[in-house]
């Protein structure tokens, strides 16, 4: 039986691609997504006027909305990168297809920091600063209250539980915070709350977090892998199980941060990214880290793209988009944990 | 291969095993037995290093377990766990291909892997998603895993849950190699039929902590029917020694 066995050439059913034409594939998406939102808007640019315009040589107007629109479109790409890749580290930690940076609060403990700071009137910087600060504490709460939960398959429910309950809390926070502050404030809170990415400056820094966090993540893919198989069994394997845990911990809550402080609370794409991506391409972290990060940003170009169009002029936050999406494809995976359960 | 120095193991405050002194030597294969929660696999996690030892030493082929890095552990060392839990679909073949972490890969891993599911007869079952399998076939993906994993010492909870006689069987012929070949096997199992087959020694806990060693040839009904709480006989079938519940009359 086993010389018909071809182990180089894994067989994992009709939907799953090939690496390298997936990657491709996707690659070809997510630069599609960014030359869509340059195109499209209330005066549409087309494919001449793009690449007179990027060579410098078009008119002024198509100079300055190709700027503009691009500069919004890559925030969007690395958020969206962004938030995936903390979808597919959080859900190998916590061995559980159900979690996200925005369900287990993660993205919560972010907005409570960002939102203080904004209350206070700080400073750009600081205020992203107070997003990592947030989300790294909830993280680290996360981790001490559900930590023995990681091994057993009935630690699942308190986990999502504990995450829940900091979610919840986080969200009481935020209601707090909204209704002390003073009028100045509040309109810039709540437009930074519901997840929108208009407006936001083009940042070096969520680009040096996502490129070495998806680097070292897909160095790391093998230990993962073994580590959303077996839980605390990986360190019988060879896996320093600790120290992985602590590393996924801290690359979630950075990258989690790190989207939050561009975007707001955009929910469900870390939820929604690695489930389609696990369809496409099977749960191995050395395909699924790569394919995850392409199509969250993807996804979020596009998904962006059309809360500014769809009913222009007027602008949606795009969390309000994601949201809509995600909610669906949450049930639909709760109806597939039921199905297996039953 | 293996040698305990007074380990020592305790839950709270109960004792689950009184100092030990035991020596597990190449070849051999040590059936340990007692009742539920006597701390069988409490024993496995600790050699295993999933837990400290409350008290003595453990040496793994002449180290100190602590001073062993994760990765020379699972060289030296398997463990096949009781129960496992899968979020996330992997296939067959890639979650054993993954038990060869440990080793730096020098191209035999395709024929390893092959080999550890052929001896466990998943050769049909190699790209099929973990989710989709029965228990009995999972258990078959955790032995593979083991034999995978290519360690001279191997520790294993209750090896022959959920599987059907042939596989039992195919168990037992596989333990009788890793025998053959030098490895050191020590065996949890509730299976009085198996086990002794498998075994050359035993490890007899009771549930006060207490511990005794025999050769399994002078392992006696009494002996065993003292820690299990339940009258015994010894018989010898097949070619090798087994045990049915209650007395001959």
């Amino acid at each position: 039986m086993s010389h018909s066995l071809t182990l180089d050439r894994p067989l994992r059913g009709a939907l799953r691609l090939p690496t390298l034409p997936l990657l491709t594939l996707l690659t070809l998406l997510s630069g599609g997504s960014l030359l869509l939102a340059c195109s499209s808007g209330s005066i549409a640019l087309g494919a001449g006027e793009l690449w007179l315009a990027a060579s410098g040589h078009g008119s002024t107007l198509a100079d300055t909305l190709l700027s503009l629109r691009l500069e919004r479109a890559l925030t969007a790409w690395v958020t969206g990168g962004s938030l995936a890749l903390a979808g597919v580290l959080m859900q190998s930690l916590l061995r559980n297809p159900l979690a996200d940076p925005y369900v287990m609060g993660v993205s919560g403990g972010a907005s409570v920091g960002a939102l203080l700071a904004l209350w206070l009137g700080l400073a750009l910087w600081q205020v992203d600063s107070a997003a990592v600060a947030g989300a790294l504490t909830l993280s680290a709460l996360l981790f001490l209250l559900a930590r023995r939960d990681f091994a057993r398959s009935s630690g699942t429910v308190l986990l999502l539980l504990t995450g829940v309950l900091l979610s919840a809390a986080c969200g009481a926070l935020i209601s707090l915070l909204l209704t002390i502050a003073p009028d100045a404030q509040l309109r810039g809170m709540v437009f930074w709350l519901v997840g929108d990415i208009a407006g936001t400056p083009l940042r070096p820094w969520p680009w040096l977090v996502l490129l070495p966090a998806a680097l070292l993540a897909w160095w790391q893919a093998p230990a993962i892998n073994l580590l959303a198989l077996h839980g605390d069994h990986a360190l019988t394997l060879g896996v320093p199980v600790a120290m992985l845990r602590r590393l996924l911990l801290v690359l979630a809550a950075l990258l989690t941060a790190s989207a939050v402080s561009q975007g707001g609370s955009i929910g469900f794409v870390g939820l929604m990214v690695p489930h389609a991506c696990r369809l496409l391409c099977g749960p191995d972290l050395r395909r699924l880290i790569p394919a995850a990060v392409l199509s969250g940003a993807a996804l979020l170009v596009l998904a962006d793209t059309l809360a500014r169009t769809i009913v222009a002029p007027m602008q949606l936050p795009v969390g309000v988009l994601t949201a809509l999406l995600g909610v669906p494809v949450l049930f639909w995976q709760l109806q597939r944990t039921r199905r297996r359960l039953a | 291969m293996l040698h305990c120095d007074q380990l020592t193991l305790r839950q709270g405050r109960r004792t689950l095993l009184q100092p030990l002194d035991w020596k597990v030597r190449a070849g051999e294969c040590w059936w340990i037995a007692g009742r539920n929660g006597c701390g069988k696999s409490t024993l496995l996690a600790t050699l295993a290093a999933l837990r400290h030892a409350d008290g003595g030493h453990i040496r793994l082929c002449g180290q100190p377990l602590p001073q062993l890095t994760p990765r020379q552990r699972a060289q030296r060392l398997a463990l096949l766990p009781q129960a496992s839990h899968d979020a996330f679909d992997y296939a067959v073949q890639d979650a054993v291909a993954a038990a060869r972490f440990a080793w730096s890969d020098s191209g035999d891993t395709p024929q390893r892997v092959a080999a550890a599911l052929d001896a466990f007869d998943l050769g049909r079952l190699a790209t099929r998603p973990l989710q989709a399998l029965s228990g009995g076939e999972r258990q078959r993906v955790a032995l593979a895993s083991v034999m995978a994993q290519d360690a001279p010492l191997i520790l294993l909870d209750e090896p022959s849950n959920s599987l059907d006689l042939a596989h039992q069987a195919a168990l037992q012929q596989q333990i009788g190699r890793w025998r053959a070949q030098g490895k050191a096997v020590l065996l949890v199992s509730h299976d009085l039929q198996l086990a002794p087959a498998c075994a050359s020694h035993a490890l007899l806990l009771d549930e006060h902590g207490a511990h005794r060693q025999y050769p399994l040839a002078e392992l006696g009904a009494e002996h065993l029917a003292a820690v299990l709480g339940y009258p015994l006989t010894r018989l010898h079938h097949a070619g090798h020694p087994c045990f049915l519940p209650g007395h001959p009359s």
